[in-house]
């Protein structure tokens, strides 16, 4: 197959369209305008739709109105924008509507700084909006997988009547790799009989609502979504594990720090050191099993956990280690990227105490 | 036996929720009706808003979405351009529309959407509980201003037809009322025409209607649509703001 | 074979531009390649910068403390990028417009006047095209064949013109970057 060269915002992009969304809604934000600028073009020509919303509350809620009429539909931003759409995310999740969101991580909190960065690891794995949902967080660490990814989370989405997040740092979005348009076989997907999109001959209306207002039908409501959550965590967890066959050190990372944890592995081992990299590909649901089972290996002295965050993901490592190994963090934030050398430091310090 | 009046078959067969002299019931059935009379209940999309309203999807008998508090223009914008053929609104009361809506409201005409929004103007917070809304007229007592509405502390009422006239992507607005038959008939009339003026892809179309809240402002059914025409047609004049050609 | 490269330069001096092209020459050869740009402020000073890397595996960091070359295009960029190059890496400086020398001992200097070769050849813009011949002729990274069917390939109907001149560039670039 031929490789061609895309940059990663671009290429989400395209791999939205070629996945079938139908509509982009979006708001300028850095480090992401390559999307809703691509989309703009591209997305017309494709016959879907794309707007400039007023606001990223309003683009996500066109992504709601959009995913209530049954169409598959996106929208992109980066943190703070993210922030704003977490009530459209909340209604998606309320509604059992099928939605994906785009986050190209920038420096938080607040307005932060516009350079890659992990700080929204906790509002993109716990929900991120009010009540009781979760989203199935997909994080590419290249451009081929944010081009595989971006079009499974529409499949996902569909599957399950669930938003879907594709948790991409700056640098992802603003870099270059070859790829390849892989031949997909769409997953079998339930048709879309819930949809509001006209009575038609239907023997009833669809009404698309999240306000449940007594609690009993409120509960049966989260219980109802809560069967999703535990589906979604048995079916869709994914990881990957770099040079881990005989690892005494386990560096855990995902998107840009673990091609650095990789790298520093490399390295480590030319010194001596066991080192190999465990990457959740998927944030949510978080692969605990797979990481357990490691942190039982008898071989596996330690951890270190690798983030362009101070300490978040190093929660979901802890609950999955369970303590039976140490865990050690390492992490950069507000727009710094670790660099080979100090993760090399730091697992060396960790080593000395864990080996 | 010949059938002399029939509900119209865009309402289902069900109660409506709200209270004695409001004119949800009333606009929900002039709504039912407009859209029968176009054929169009197969095919017609409703976003209804957070207030009163919220519950309309249970009692229109087409399809509809619940938007989130204000968003119902944003909703609107994807459903219509999804589906471009099928007549498509929002139904917004004052404090959805013109107060954490305003954005969405303004940024839709300003695009010139071709969907039809329905904006109930009872001057109040409705189901929250009688707060001040947008277009609390001055002097008027709500929970939130129980001295009255003040200039000084809380601005003028906001006039949002003459608003959004302002906006070439809006082609059509017009001021209504429905408390007394006349009135009701002129409603429908421009309920209508809005929704003919949207299939006819001419831009975006509004109606506002003046309403009673007899319950929230505390007064008999008569004494409300009396104070109504009184006081808020006064300072919401009725009538067409806005019919120009399409944008 | 792992080519670490940061390529920089005034915005417009085509720095970003050949990092494009070291990576799809790469691709070419069924290599693996990444780019990253800097972007934000940094780009708005007028400055403007790449990471580049070539492998024949798997790439991890895109981003490089060490880099094996540094293009520098002009002056700031080679006062900001010298001191990060690999001992024993490259140094490639446009000697046309950075008057100063490198100054380590323990890294290969190349100087390629590559404004004064591009005006020579009539069009300024292709000073960065010389850059490249001198980079791949000195760092045997990638096949000068590969270059030259690339460079055939970006300029296809009324630009088709122009890849005469740029092969031009590319080979009188090829020449200072000869090991000696």
């Amino acid at each position: 197959m031929k490789r061609e060269i895309w940059k990663g915002s671009e290429a989400i992009a395209e791999a939205a369209i070629r996945a079938g969304c139908r509509c982009f809604f979006g708001y300028p934000i850095t480090p992401q305008n390559e999307i809703p600028e691509y989309m703009s073009l591209h997305m017309p020509q494709s016959g879907g739709v794309f707007v400039q919303a007023e606001s990223e509350l309003a683009a996500v809620n066109m992504v709601y109105g959009a995913a209530a009429s049954g169409v598959r539909a996106m929208t992109s931003s980066s943190s703070p924008g993210v922030s704003l759409k977490q009530e459209g995310i909340s209604y998606l999740a309320a509604c059992q509507l099928p939605a994906v969101i785009v986050n190209v991580m920038r420096g938080g909190p607040g307005l932060g700084s516009i350079q890659p960065a992990q700080g929204d690891y906790f509002q993109a794995t716990r929900g991120g909006g009010n009540g009781d949902y979760r989203t199935v967080v997909l994080a590419p660490a290249n451009i081929q997988e944010a081009v595989d990814l971006t079009q499974e989370a529409f499949d996902i989405a569909d599957q399950y009547r669930n938003p879907v997040v594709l948790l991409a740092d700056g640098l992802i979005g603003q870099m270059m790799e070859p790829i390849v348009w892989k031949e997909r076989t769409p997953r079998t997907l339930p048709e879309k009989t819930w949809a509001a999109c006209g009575r038609g001959n239907r023997d009833h209306n669809n009404f698309i609502t999240s306000l449940l207002i007594d609690a009993p039908s409120c509960e049966a409501h989260n219980l109802e979504l809560h069967k999703k959550v535990l589906e979604m965590e048995k079916n869709e967890c994914r990881w990957e594990e770099i040079l881990l066959d005989d690892a005494e050190m386990v560096l855990v990372a995902y998107g840009t720090p673990s091609r650095v944890a990789q790298t520093a592995a490399e390295n480590l081992r030319r010194q001596g050191i066991k080192a190999g990299v465990f990457r959740p590909i998927t944030l949510w649901p978080y692969p605990y099993a797979r990481l357990r089972e490691i942190a039982a290996l008898d071989r596996v002295k330690g951890f270190l956990t690798v983030e362009m965050s101070l300490g978040q993901m190093l929660d979901d490592v802890n609950l999955a280690v369970a303590e039976r190994k140490p865990v050690k963090f390492y992490g950069r934030c507000g727009g710094k990227i670790p660099g080979v050398s100090e993760v090399e430091r730091a697992v060396q310090e960790a080593w000395k105490e864990v080996k | 036996m010949t059938t002399i009046y029939r509900k119209t078959k865009g309402l289902q067969d069900t109660e409506l929720h709200y209270c004695p002299g409001c004119a949800h019931g009333i606009v929900h059935k002039l709504i039912g009706e407009i859209l029968e009379e176009m054929d169009a209940l197969g095919t017609a999309i409703g976003v209804c808003p957070v207030g009163c309203a919220v519950f309309a999807g249970n009692y229109f008998s087409f399809d509809t979405i619940e938007a989130a508090h204000g968003r119902a223009p944003a909703v609107a914008t994807a459903v219509k351009r999804t589906h471009p053929t099928q007549p498509v609104f929002t139904y917004q009361g004052d404090g959805d529309l013109a107060s954490i809506g305003a954005a969405e409201i303004v940024h839709a005409a300003m695009r010139g959407e071709k969907f039809t929004t329905i904006f109930i103007n009872n001057a109040i917070y409705g189901m929250t509980g009688g707060q001040m809304a947008p277009t609390t007229l001055i002097g008027q007592r709500a929970t939130t201003a129980p001295l009255g509405r003040t200039k000084e502390q809380a601005g003028m009422p906001i006039r949002v037809a003459e608003m959004l006239s302002t906006l070439d992507g809006c082609v059509y607005a017009e001021r209504v009322c429905v408390t007394d038959i006349p009135h009701l008939n002129k409603a429908k009339k421009a309920l209508k025409k809005a929704f003919q003026r949207q299939m006819a892809g001419d831009g975006f179309t509004f109606v506002e209607v003046l309403a009673a809240c007899p319950t929230n402002w505390g007064m008999e059914i008569d004494e409300a649509n009396q104070w109504l025409m009184d006081n808020m047609a006064a300072y919401y004049p009725l009538g067409v703001i806005k019919d120009t050609e399409a944008m | 074979m792992k080519k670490e490269v940061i390529l920089s330069g005034f915005g417009g001096q085509g720095v970003m531009s050949i990092g494009k092209n070291l990576v799809e020459a790469a691709v070419a050869e069924d290599l693996e390649a990444s780019w990253v740009p800097s972007y934000g402020p940094e780009m708005r000073g007028g400055t403007a910068n790449c990471t580049v890397i070539i492998s024949d595996g798997r790439i991890g960091a895109p981003l490089v403390e060490r880099p094996s070359e540094v293009v520098a295009m002009n002056r700031a960029a080679l006062a900001k990028f010298e001191s990060r190059v690999a001992p024993g890496g490259t140094v490639f400086v446009n000697s046309s417009i950075i008057p100063d020398k490198v100054s380590r001992e323990d890294v290969t200097a190349v100087y390629v006047p590559c404004d004064e070769i591009a005006s020579e050849l009539g069009n300024p813009k292709v000073a960065n095209m010389v850059m490249l011949g001198a980079y791949v002729a000195a760092t045997g990274a990638l096949k000068r064949e590969t270059i030259e069917a690339m460079i055939a390939e970006m300029f296809t109907g009324k630009k088709a013109k122009l890849v005469p001149l740029n092969l031009e560039a590319l080979h009188r670039g090829m020449e200072c970057g000869k090991p000696a």
